[in-house]
């Protein structure tokens, strides 16, 4: 073996959780490595080109505000976007971008290349080298030995990946990728406990093959009410694609009925748990048979290419069954495949043996990101990764580690899930996932995480100052409609049908209801200096959601007390013999870093925890 | 767990003793008190109160006046807990300290968790480890079995029902969760006026099953029984009669120092436990007199007012005086008449007189029944048993319908029904319906503590099994 270099942190994938690892690592300074299958590879999308959506749309604004680069790289491909659930309420607006899909990966690969002290590779990692049950170093294919301190595992579909289409399976990553085969044993050796998830995808067509006038047009958002994703873009974006919808049909179904026999899942060749979330059209099928159809959206996959992308087809049926069955959707009778749909199995580690730091409990040093964890999406993933890597270079530097609270983000509320619960099936981030949404919002992601990725050294001098701008123009704004007194006369011609109340009051106060907005205030008293559409959005919802936003602030702070008390690492359990004993084992298995994540365990009863907090308090 | 809750308790033990005291403690303890104890002296506020003080006065429930109660105050740090601490004192081995807890969490309090005043106390340094630890020792042998107690808690009926109100939630809510995280899928949109429906529709569930909590108590804690008659007309051996055996007198409370003394017997086979409330004063009537023997009237008077039975006793071997008719009348007066059964027992049937037998169409009119009876005849007491059984509706009582049976369900289930009522107002002042999801969750949340699920993951369970979503 050769000694060929020496890291403080090493990233194992250069995917959506490795870019947002290495990069973190990086920039706080760590001396990082990042290790991926293959360079043109980096930042791939293999599922759909487009970054968001429903609460993930939540942590890409999240990512952002720490300081991390999913959300500039999306406003740097962006083909188009739109704001889900407008009119749904504030709490679930989601922003979801379609992206130039090798463009997005030209702009990670550089962004990566352009990183100071990060080092790219291209090798795979064939195991960890631990001493003592901690790692100092990786070994790669070619039989090179890098010493670190600390590494992140980021290897997504690749560890031990599988590939099914129909009856043909191979192993094999994505997009013709060669799977990483021989870390997972190394991985059990270590005492990892690996366990076997599944995903899939649905096929590539060429754009030349679909007759665009049977499918309904699915635009961007007008222009002028466009929003990127990052808090530091202020630039102006352009819709430039249209996206499509398509239906199947009752012949669409027969086709899979008759074929089932042939699907791998169905034939049992598959071992992995699929994602709920994420089912494929024999699934859909298969459960809904009363459902007559299922709709089919047609994404574009960049700029320089005729690949179209089919959501919601997503199979592992062979590729004559997938020919047949496409050809009976209307607008889709002469489709052409260029890459056909697949289910990939591959490896990954149950994530209750991840502390809430997203280090293994099992090897220290080692921290683990995205689909290794068992979630499922990239901004899941880039979101974990960027967490992990600061955790590994604050590690790797003697510092104390960044736990999110539950209260504090999405990603937060996503690791807790992870670490104290666990996973059957690969985790998709939900907005109904938490408890405190009305406060967690994607358009105040700026104002939970800024401060906390500025204080843990992540967000730049930049980001900061334009943080801090915004917060001073968004406090002179309120404290000017704070002051400010409106007759509701005034108002009266602008609100149409509106139902506005009889009696007038400061702006802030009549914002407050239902019929007023923003624009209607500024017309009469005119627009605050500076306030963007997105700030007057951000304020009208604070104002008009105080009272439920102000009771999710009570329930955080009673949850405080307990997130603020410690349990030590080493805690002893089994001698606590007033716990019942499924709380003992449950405990003992979770390890939780405080008292308020130990009655998130599941089997924990609130007794259990006023015994374990009168412990504590001994031991303290 | 919530640590800056308001909780309460019973601080004596269960069951018999001169005084049961609830122990209020958190950060609302004295609003919640002020929601629930008035002052006699209406000078005094509750919120006014200084520590180390004490007021006298009543509490109400569900705006009826009941029991006497003192109230000592506490103020933070210098309290058990270390937090602000209202103790309220009722009299004890009756429904009244059950009344006062149901009073207390209506108003916002919660029923404490095992252990929860100790663990307060001791994060406050109220408290030292040993002490802390030698309670919690005793705590724990009824709180080990956790989430498992809490759940067989739960009857077979009062689990369907609050089953069948936690699915109907849940489909709203899975719905509402399908629909707002796969905006795109063919989810239909909820109409709000069915959401509205649901919403209200599981608050009336939850109300019936909350009004109906008073109503269960009968059999659990018995019901308060004035009863009353001249001297002489066979009251004592009544008592014995219903009791079956002397010795089944379960509460004796001599040396009392109230004129209206407390008994209770259990009722025969019914079941049914008579809070016996001897009206020493009632036989004064007419008389007038001095001061005391007045106000030994007015709280006979008020006695009749609380009770949940009247039992008149008259001897069917003297003639009815005017004295008897002024009794059956003041029994139909009183405002709780309208809802609580009055039963006249015409006693000594063996000693019957003509005279009485003619004129007892004066009396039989102000009652909702009369049982002609030979009190010191044993055979007798089943027909005693039966016509109190049917007054009371305890005879046609479905032992397995649903009903909350403790002070911890009947929290769970208020603050539920309080969650829903929130979200039917976020629909109606027109908040999205993110705010709407959030309450409809509180509510799930709430009732999922007494069948140990997971809300959260019960609703994304939900939305898989019913909704074709995903890409």
């Amino acid at each position: 073996m050769d000694k060929l270099g020496s890291y403080d942190v090493i990233v194992i994938g250069a995917g959506h959780a490795g870019i947002e690892a290495a990069h973190a690592a990086a920039t706080l300074g760590a001396r990082t490595a990042v290790f991926t299958l293959t360079l043109d590879f980096i930042g791939n999308m293999p599922c759909n080109p487009s970054i968001g959506g429903t609460a993930k749309g939540h942590l890409v604004r999240e990512i952002d505000a720490m300081g991390g680069l999913m959300g500039i790289a999306a406003d740097a491909t962006f083909l188009q976007s739109k704001m889900l659930n407008r009119g749904k309420g504030p709490a679930v607006h989601s922003l979801r971008v379609q992206t130039d899909r090798k463009r997005y990966h030209m702009y990670m690969k550089q962004a990566l290349e352009r990183t100071p002290g990060l080092d790219i590779h291209q090798a795979e990692v064939v195991a960890l080298d631990v001493v003592d049950g901690t790692v100092c170093g990786v070994i790669t294919g070619l039989n090179g030995y890098y010493a670190c301190k600390c590494v992140v595992i980021a290897t997504g579909t690749a560890l031990g990946g599988r590939i099914h289409v129909g009856e043909a399976h191979y192993d094999g990553g994505p997009d013709g990728q060669h799977a990483a085969t021989k870390l997972t044993e190394n991985l059990l050796e270590n005492g990892f406990p690996i366990r076997r998830f599944k995903t899939g995808t649905p096929a590539r067509v060429h754009r030349r093959s679909i007759d665009f006038t049977k499918l309904e047009r699915q635009p961007g958002d007008p222009e002028d009410t466009l929003q990127p994703f990052s808090f530091m873009t202020r630039t102006a974006l352009h819709n430039k694609v249209d996206c499509y919808i398509a239906y199947t049909n009752p012949a669409t179904h027969k086709v899979i009925l008759e074929n089932l026999d042939r699907s791998p899942l169905y034939a049992g060749i598959i071992q992995g748990v699929g994602p709920r979330y994420c089912p494929s059209i024999e699934d859909k099928v298969v459960r809904f048979q009363t459902k007559e159809r299922h709709p089919v959206f047609v994404e574009p996959c960049g700029e320089d290419t005729e690949e179209m992308y089919l959501q919601g087809l997503s199979s592992s049926l062979p590729e004559v069954v997938q020919n047949a069955m496409y050809h009976t959707i209307v607008g889709f009778e002469k489709l052409e495949i260029m890459r056909p749909a697949y289910a990939i199995e591959y490896d990954c580690v149950d994530p209750t043996s991840m502390e809430a730091t997203l280090e293994s409990k099992v090897v220290r040093g080692v921290y683990g990101a995205g689909q290794f964890n068992g979630t499922s999406g990239y901004e899941e993933a880039a979101a974990q990764g960027l967490l992990a890597g600061l955790n590994a270079a604050r590690k790797a530097q003697g510092k104390t580690q960044l736990v999110l609270q539950r209260h504090t983000s999405y990603l937060g509320t996503l690791v807790d899930d992870l670490v104290t619960k666990g996973v059957l099936d690969p985790y998709r981030m939900m907005t109904s996932r938490s408890e405190y949404r009305l406060s967690l919002r994607q358009d105040n992601a700026d104002e939970r995480l800024t401060p906390i990725g500025r204080e843990y050294g992540l967000v730049q001098d930049d980001r900061w100052a334009a943080f801090c701008r915004d917060a001073e123009l968004k406090q002179a704004e309120l404290a000017r409609l704070n002051s400010t007194k409106i007759k509701i006369a005034a108002l009266r011609p602008l609100a149409g049908d509106a139902e506005i109340g009889e009696a007038g009051g400061t702006a802030a106060e009549l914002l407050r209801r239902p019929g007023i907005t923003y624009e209607m205030i500024a017309a009469v008293i005119g627009r605050g200096e500076g306030v963007t559409s997105t700030m007057a959005l951000r304020i009208a919802t604070e104002l008009r959601y105080a009272g439920y936003i102000a009771r999710e602030q009570r329930i955080i702070k009673d949850m405080q007390r307990h997130e603020n008390v410690a349990i030590p690492p080493d805690f002893a359990y089994a001698h606590l013999e007033t716990l019942t004993l499924e709380a003992r084992e449950k405990l003992e298995k979770i390890r939780p870093l405080t008292l308020a994540q130990a009655g998130r365990v599941p089997g924990v009863s609130p007794s259990d925890l006023a015994q374990l907090s009168i412990a504590l308090l001994k031991k303290g | 767990m919530q640590t800056h809750t308001t909780i309460c308790a019973l601080a004596t033990p269960p069951g018999t003793g001169g005084i049961a005291t609830i122990r209020l403690s958190g950060p609302d303890a004295y609003a919640v008190a002020g929601r629930v104890f008035y002052p006699q002296n209406p000078e005094k506020s509750v919120a006014e109160a200084k520590g180390y003080t004490a007021l006298f006065g009543h509490y109400r429930l569900r705006g009826a006046e009941m029991d006497e109660t003192v109230a000592l105050f506490f103020r933070a740090p210098h309290s058990y807990t270390g937090e602000d601490v209202v103790e309220l004192s009722v009299h004890g081995g009756s429904a009244m300290a059950s009344g006062l807890l149901e009073a207390l969490i209506a108003a916002g309090a919660a029923p404490a968790a095992p252990g929860e005043f100790t663990r307060r106390a001791l994060e406050n340094g109220r408290m030292d480890l040993t002490q802390a630890e030698a309670v919690m020792e005793v705590i724990s042998a009824g709180g080990r079995q956790g989430a498992a107690l809490a759940k067989a808690a739960l009857d077979g009926a009062l689990a369907k029902k609050i089953g069948a109100i936690e699915t109907a939630l849940r489909e709203v809510a899975a719905h509402l969760t399908a629909w707002v995280d796969y905006p795109e899928e063919d989810v239909p949109a909820l109409a709000p006026n069915t959401l509205a429906a649901t919403l209200a529709e599981q608050k009336a569930q939850l109300d019936g099953l909350i009004n109906s909590y008073g109503g269960g108590a009968v059999l659990r804690h018995g019901v308060d029984c004035v009863l009353l008659g001249r001297p002489n007309v066979g009251k004592s051996t009544l008592l014995n009669l219903m009791a079956g055996f002397e010795r089944a007198i379960v509460t004796p409370q001599a040396g009392t120092t109230r004129d209206v003394v407390e008994q209770a017997v259990m009722l025969g086979d019914t079941g049914i436990r008579l809070n016996l409330f001897d009206t020493a004063g009632v036989r004064e009537i007419g008389r007038g007199g001095d001061e005391i023997e007045a106000e030994g009237i007015r709280r006979s008077w008020k006695k009749l007012e609380e009770a949940g039975l009247v039992l008149a006793v008259f001897d069917a071997g003297q003639p009815i005086l005017d004295e008897d008719i002024a009794l059956a009348k003041r029994c139909r007066e009183s405002a709780a008449a309208r809802t609580r059964p009055a039963l006249a027992i015409f006693n000594k049937q063996d000693l019957a007189t003509e005279v009485f037998n003619r004129d007892v169409q004066k009396l039989a009119p102000y009652f909702d029944a009369v049982l002609p009876l030979c009190a010191k005849d044993p055979a007798s007491q089943p027909a005693l048993c039966r016509a109190v059984e049917t007054l009371l509706g305890t005879a046609t009582v479905d032992p397995t319908a649903a009903a909350l049976c403790s002070e911890r369900q009947l929290a769970a289930a208020t603050a539920a029904r309080d969650a829903l009522a929130e979200g039917v107002n976020a629909l109606a002042d027109g908040f999205g319906l993110d705010a709407v999801g959030v309450c409809l969750e509180d509510a799930l949340a709430a009732l999922a503590t007494l069948t140990g699920e997971n809300a959260t993951e019960a609703v994304i369970d939900a939305v898989f099994a019913r909704f074709c979503v995903g890409k």
